[in-house]
């Protein structure tokens, strides 16, 4: 019996294993190859930075940084527009009553169950219906970005809220405070991980995104990271300068999450 | 007279996000559902619905091939990825670094990982078609599939699988009998968080096909570029998307009371 459990034990690990492997193995592919100073997957040059020497290259990287500080200007401000904006409405949406809650949390679900194309359309068709109130450009896809990040920043911190005691509001007003103040000492301390979290995820959430930005970005030839790897990349074949792009991006992502989760389940450990 | 001055400015706080919502996702999906039943020259008109179900512009029958490719991805995804959430849940329960790794992929940009893809298809000579789109479409939503999976696996009280056991239930009745039964909110929310993005998706489709297939998503793009201009057609495209992920959605509250699975990220 002990030895069928063991048999199943290292099937299921070997399954497992299969599949990460699988999943990771583009992305090992290109890292490798990113030495090769080639794009045809092959050590015919040898072992060379030659990819990573084509990022210094200003000809070659002039689009990129452009749509690196785009897509850092976007996501900074639609994360800390929706975190804000989450913060305080999930606190107000915690007040309402229960039908009115319910109508608002219907609506809040939308853009995030919502396909994502349609999403795009009907911003870039009511954009362009009230072109003179949005102007083409960063105002369109730092809207259109808080319109699809807060939902998740409020359902990130309403969890938390609905735990909370309401005698703890209470009781500092009890003790003198006034609601502004009670709202900033004392519940904004305990939803305080809610809301580091809805930010982080309207972060990535936004920094990731294609689609929507794909759409909205217009005619003012604002390209962030995504849209400029599908006009780029996409025409062209994938050139070496692409190998190296996107293997920093793997190392980079893959170092950043696997740092904070594990430091997450330390944290978790200790408490 | 103080508790009823809190309640008001405390919901105040929630105005201004509701109108933002108001503007933002409701407005825009009313001129959507307008524009449905406009012609060019804005005039009222049936002619956009009758159009795309009369499939002149082969609208239909792309939503007809994007669900079978969408359902075959889906299914793939299941497959693949039911036994991944389930060995995880049993043997890694507490090993949280070795579930992010089946995640973390959903993270790295979807274009970076399809483009990579292609370029090793056609390093390897691959035929770009249906069987490089799928792959990428697996490779693409698997994680997907596997996180709400894993949720609810993990959620599972062991002590059902134990009374199952002690009521003389084999391996295999216990997992038809009381494990899969019970992760079925895992299971349909899985269906829509890999079904509703696949079938509506572009770019992976065009990237991994050379632009020989093409997907719902791939159709509704189209209409609304500036070169095509069918704002009307392409309207209609989006409300019957609407009305799938409606559906879908409907049928995840169905079958789970959970609202923290529905809600999973």
């Amino acid at each position: 019996m002990k030895k069928r459990n063991l048999a199943a034990r290292i099937c299921a690990e070997g399954y497992l294993g299969l599949v990460l492997a699988l999943l990771y193995l583009p992305i090992f592919l290109i890292i490798v190859f990113s030495f090769s100073g080639t794009s045809r997957f092959s050590f015919t040059n040898g072992f060379t930075f030659d990819s990573y020497k084509t990022l210094f290259d200003p000809e070659q990287n002039a689009g990129l940084l452009d749509a690196l500080k785009n897509t850092a200007i976007l996501a900074v401000s639609a994360s800390v527009i929706s975190t804000v904006l989450g913060a305080f409405s999930t606190i107000g949406i915690y007040a309402l009553g229960r039908k009115t809650k319910k109508l608002v949390l219907t609506v809040n679900q939308l853009p995030m169950i919502n396909s994502e194309v349609v999403m795009a359309v009907s911003l870039m068709v009511f954009f362009a219906a009230f072109s003179t109130i949005f102007p083409q450009g960063m105002t369109r896809l730092i809207i259109s970005h808080v319109a699809f990040c807060t939902p998740y920043v409020v359902l990130s911190i309403l969890p938390r809220l609905q735990r909370m005691d309401p005698n703890m509001y209470e009781a500092a007003l009890d003790l003198g405070a006034n609601p502004f103040a009670a709202m900033i000492k004392v519940v904004f301390p305990y939803i305080m991980p809610g809301i580091v979290s809805g930010f982080a995820m309207a972060f990535t959430l936004s920094l990731d995104d294609f689609i929507i930005t794909q759409f909205n970005k217009g005619d003012t030839g604002i390209e962030t990271l995504s849209t400029y790897i599908y006009e780029d990349a996409r025409v062209k074949s994938l050139e070496p300068f692409w190998f190296a792009v996107f293997s920093i991006f793997f190392v980079v992502m893959f170092t950043l999450l696997l740092l904070m989760n594990i430091k997450r389940t330390q944290k978790e450990v200790k408490k | 007279m103080k508790k009823f001055k809190f309640r008001f400015s405390r919901r105040a706080f929630a105005y201004p996000y509701m109108i933002f919502l108001l503007l933002f996702v409701v407005v825009p999906l009313v001129i959507i559902l307008i524009n449905a039943f406009l012609d060019d020259a804005n005039k009222f008109t049936f002619q956009n619905f009758a159009e795309f179900f009369s499939d002149a512009g082969g609208g239909l029958t792309v939503l007809g091939n994007s669900l079978i490719i969408g359902l075959v991805t889906t299914l793939i995804c299941l497959v693949i990825g039911y036994p991944c959430a389930y060995f995880l849940a049993k043997y890694h329960a507490s090993n949280r670094v070795l579930v992010l790794l089946f995640i973390l992929p959903m993270w790295v940009n979807f274009l970076i990982r399809t483009l990579s893809t292609k370029a090793i298809f056609m390093a390897l000579d691959v035929q770009l078609g249906m069987g490089t789109v799928l792959f990428g479409m697996v490779y693409n939503y698997l994680p997907y599939m596997i996180l709400p999976l894993h949720t609810t696996l993990v959620s599972i009280d062991h002590s059902y699988i134990e009374a199952a056991e002690d009521l003389g239930a084999d391996k295999m009745t216990v997992f038809l009998k009381t494990v899969l039964p019970l992760s079925l909110p895992g299971i349909v929310s899985g269906i829509t968080m890999t079904f509703i993005p696949a079938i509506s998706t572009f770019a992976i489709s065009e990237i991994l096909s050379s632009s020989k297939i093409f997907l719902f998503g791939d159709a509704i793009n189209m209409h609304f570029s500036k070169t095509t201009n069918s704002f009307g057609v392409g309207s209609v495209m989006s409300l019957v998307m609407l009305v799938l992920v409606v559906v879908a959605n409907v049928i995840v509250n169905l079958t789970s009371k959970d609202e923290e699975v529905t809600s999973v990220l």
